[in-house]
């Protein structure tokens, strides 16, 4: 039986033109104004401004460090996963509430507080300002909470019984983890991974103050395209603008394709 | 056994190390010289002006994407608005996007020369380096929140008591007002917390439009870069408390709030 | 009469749903909208509401064209099959919706509500939440609801599909009752033909859009159109060609007089009747349906081998 189309009970039109004018001053026409700064003066033109070693080095900087938070992230945020639903401890309910800070606290404060503990002030020791290592910290921050919830529902549904079977058959532990659980964590944290990725391509107040803005050492995607509408000039800023979109929308489009890959036995 | 100790230390020694300690260090050294200092740092001109900045802008861009979310949300689910998975995916973008791009998009429209902004300067209307500008920013950002709490639960319960009302006498927006829009209200709250928590933390595209002139047009984020740049680290630590402490509030009323819409969009039949 | 349907037609997409319905309902009767899924019943019944707009034909509801009136205008008491509760509401506030936003006086409201409370018997359930009902509370306040501003019609669409089966029975009694107390124009949609027969003062049945037939219950059971209708409506059991309902059918212990011949494969005792598997000459299986007394008078024994003869056959062409 298909779908029935009921008849629309109030305004249809008006709500959706509404809605579609609104979307579009806000978010649409906006990002067109980005993409066609970027491509006005022709292809070729984009391609060079885009492509001048400052840009290449604060992208190639912000893939690399970005590359490193998806690796860290798979490895901890699944630890933290595991922790918070398999194992019990005094305190465990604390924790499971501040994993959510990161997405409550402003990136500023959260970037302020790492050079707090960790820059020149902090008295341990260290000085994380102006260095690759303060801004993968910032990075990591701000991107905790994401495998963590992705994966954190996947373990509680995961059935004992399953691994229980496993054992029972002679695998043990590791076995188990490699065979039996990890094929089943690895979708949710695909998607968890590729959040924290898109997270750390476009982060900015959490690295700003860390990383100063001095490129080709420390200069993020995000700093460089800040630095040249400070600097008045848009063009070189929207051109790195767009190859960041770009890339966001292909990450938006994979973390798409993988619920749908993850959800295929549901339907 | 030990496979589990070694994988809580580790766990639990991570989120100390990035996390923890890094936060509550914040807050030690804001009251570390008592209460006295830290009232004066949240005090200053500039600092009860951002702070004040920073809330006139909630309060018009909350209710604003509150409206919108329902409303965008109704047109989805119930009236299948043509291209809805696009749009959806619309309204997802701005969580993807690096807020300094956002940023610059406001920029570029409102610039002088920019597509909006020539014909905007020519009848005197400012809209960079001022308030309409900041509130555009708030509003692409933070567009998201109400959407996707609503859209679930608007599908999960499905139509039919709204038919029934329909067919007891009430008008569409009297259907909307009692039977709508109480089923909806606890995913239009977390929404709304969502929202704020978005606004009350935003940083990167208010900076570029802005200009973050301390007294006239930053906000509390700012505040608190300026001060660290301006080597007063106190003001710094103070703003980035009232910050924290409101980071805080919002994961109370998230821990509260999230059950009641979980079972909201439960049939109960 | 109370309503009429005229040529209606109802596509979704390639799918017709509806195809050139017309049916009459007379006022204070109860119809039944009788079919198995996908037979257009539901669709036929929104389209009355006003909650499906056909792509062409005319709905009349009290004599007046309705076609294009929004279902808040037509008034109609429409009943779901999940009863469609407002969650939020108490029991009377659901029941007094309709007269609260009519804005009538408190008092009439109140009055009006424990009226109608009594007549569902939930009279004392009025502060619970319907989520503290059982399902048959929830349907019997739905049709409190509905009936509370007085419509000129009622429409039920498979009111008791989501209750288990001896509450649906109950309900179905009770449904009867309530109609012959307050007479208003019903119009039940059901894929349960016993329930269409017991409860129904005529029947339209439906297949694919379309209309079969339409009469009182024992016009289509003993007078079927065609041979959907017959095997639809009621058990049915195949004598050489012919159609033939398993009580019509005799067993016999001698071939005079007979139609064919059979033997006993099974013999089911249900209580006040029994009923008899066969398998015929020509290898086909059929059933015959006798009394508890035909069944003992005859002995009958697995195995054994008889002769059957039909009354009242039918042949379709």
């Amino acid at each position: 039986m298909p779908r029935a189309r009921r008849r629309a009970l109030g305004a249809p039109a008006l709500t959706t033109g509404l809605t579609l004018a609104y979307l579009s001053v806000i978010v649409l026409i906006p990002l067109a104004a980005v993409v066609a700064k970027a491509t006005a003066g022709g292809w070729h033109h984009f391609w060079q401004v885009a492509w001048n070693p400052e840009a290449k080095a604060a992208l190639e900087l912000t893939l690399e460090l970005a590359g490193l938070v998806v690796l860290v992230n798979a490895v901890f945020g699944t630890a933290l996963a595991w922790t918070l639903v398999r194992d019990d401890f005094p305190g465990k309910s604390l924790l499971n509430s501040i994993i959510d800070l990161p997405f409550a606290l402003p990136t500023i404060v959260a970037g302020l507080t790492l050079l707090a503990l960790y820059g020149p002030t902090g008295g341990l020791g260290v000085n994380i300002a102006y260095t690759r290592i303060g801004v993968l910290m910032a990075l990591l921050f701000v991107t905790l909470p994401f495998v963590v919830r992705t994966v954190q529902p996947v373990l509680l549904e995961l059935d004992k019984e399953m691994e229980e079977a496993a054992a029972s058959l002679g695998a043990n532990r590791f076995t188990v983890f490699r065979r039996i659980i990890f094929p089943n964590l690895f979708p949710a944290l695909l998607s968890g991974v590729a959040l924290a990725f898109a997270r750390a391509l476009g982060e900015f107040g959490a690295v700003v103050l860390i990383a100063g803005n001095i490129p080709f050492k420390t200069e993020v995607a995000s700093v460089y395209v800040y630095q040249h509408v400070s600097s008045d000039d848009p063009t070189g800023a929207a051109a790195l603008a767009v190859v960041l979109l770009v890339i966001s929308l292909g990450v938006l489009l994979a973390i798409g394709a993988v619920r749908r890959w993850v959800t295929r036995h549901d339907r | 056994m030990i496979g589990k100790y070694a994988v809580r230390f580790s766990a639990l020694g991570y989120v100390t190390v990035i996390l923890v300690a890094p936060v509550a260090l914040i807050f030690w050294r804001a009251f570390e010289h008592g209460l006295g200092p830290f009232w004066d740092a949240i005090t200053t001109p500039n600092a009860v002006h951002a702070l004040k900045l920073t809330l006139e802008l909630a309060i018009v861009a909350v209710p604003l994407n509150t409206v919108f979310g329902i409303a965008c949300a109704i047109a989805i689910v119930r009236y299948r608005m043509p291209g809805g998975g696009l749009v959806n995916a619309i309204v997802d973008l701005p969580l993807a996007l690096s807020p300094v791009v956002v940023g610059l998009s406001l920029y570029l429209l409102y610039a002088r020369d920019g597509w909006f902004g020539g014909w905007l300067t020519r009848h005197g209307v400012q809209v960079l380096f001022a308030y309409p500008s900041m509130l555009l920013a708030m509003l692409f950002i933070s567009l998201p929140f109400v959407v996707r709490e609503v859209v679930p639960v608007l599908r999960e319960i499905g139509i039919d008591a709204e038919e029934a009302a329909a067919t007891l006498g009430a008008s569409a927006f009297t259907t909307f007002r009692k039977i709508t829009l109480p089923a909806i209200r606890w995913a239009v709250t977390y929404g709304v917390v969502l929202t704020t928590a978005r606004v009350l933390g935003e940083f990167g595209a208010v900076s570029i439009v802005s200009g973050g002139i301390a007294g006239r047009t930053q906000v509390l984020t700012q505040y608190v870069q300026a001060s660290y740049e301006n080597f007063d680290l106190t003001g710094a630590y103070a703003a980035s408390v009232v910050l924290a402490g409101l980071a805080v509030a919002t994961l109370v009323a998230m821990t509260l709030i999230k059950p009641k819409e979980e079972r909201s969009g439960h049939r109960d039949a | 009469m109370a309503i009429e349907t005229r040529s209606v037609t109802k596509r979704f997409g390639d799918f017709v749903a509806l195809d050139d319905v017309s049916i009459t309902a007379e006022s204070g009767s109860l119809t039944a909208l009788l079919g198995p899924s996908g037979s257009g019943k539901s669709t036929l019944l929104r389209v009355i509401a006003g909650l499906e707009v056909p792509d062409s034909g005319d709905v009349f509801i009290s004599g007046r064209e309705a076609t294009a009136l929004a279902p808040q205008k037509r008034g109609v008491g429409f009943v779901f099959q999940h009863y469609a509760p407002f969650k939020h509401m108490t029991v009377r506030e659901n029941v007094a919706f309709a007269l609260k936003i009519r804005r009538r006086p408190k008092a009439e409201i109140r009055a009006r509500v424990d009226e109608l409370l009594e007549l569902v018997q939930l009279g004392g359930l009025g502060g619970r939440y319907p989520a503290q009902l059982s399902g048959g509370q929830r349907q019997r306040m739905a049709l409190a609801r509905a009936l509370a501003p007085e419509p000129d019609v009622l429409l039920l669409d498979e009111p008791f599909g989501a209750l288990d089966a001896r509450v649906r029975k109950e309900l179905r009694a009770w449904l009867r009752r309530l109609h012959e107390e307050t007479h208003t124009t019903t119009i039940l949609v059901t894929h349960d033909q016993e329930e269409a027969m017991e409860v129904a003062d005529e029947i339209v049945l439906m297949a694919k859009g379309r209309v079969e037939q339409v009469g009182p219950p024992r016009e289509l059971y003993e007078t079927p159109a065609n041979e959907f209708v017959m095997t639809f409506v009621g058990p049915v059991s195949r004598v050489g060609g012919a159609y033939v309902r398993p009580h019509d059918i005799e067993i016999l212990l001698s071939p005079d007089g007979s139609d064919g011949e059979a033997m006993v494969e099974r013999i089911v005792h249900l209580g006040f009747e029994v009923r008899v598997e066969l398998l015929a000459a020509d290898g086909s299986r059929l059933s015959v349906q006798l009394t508890r007394d035909e069944a003992t008078e005859l002995e009958l024994v697995e195995g054994d081998v008889v002769w059957l003869r039909a009354r009242r056959t039918r042949v379709f062409a």
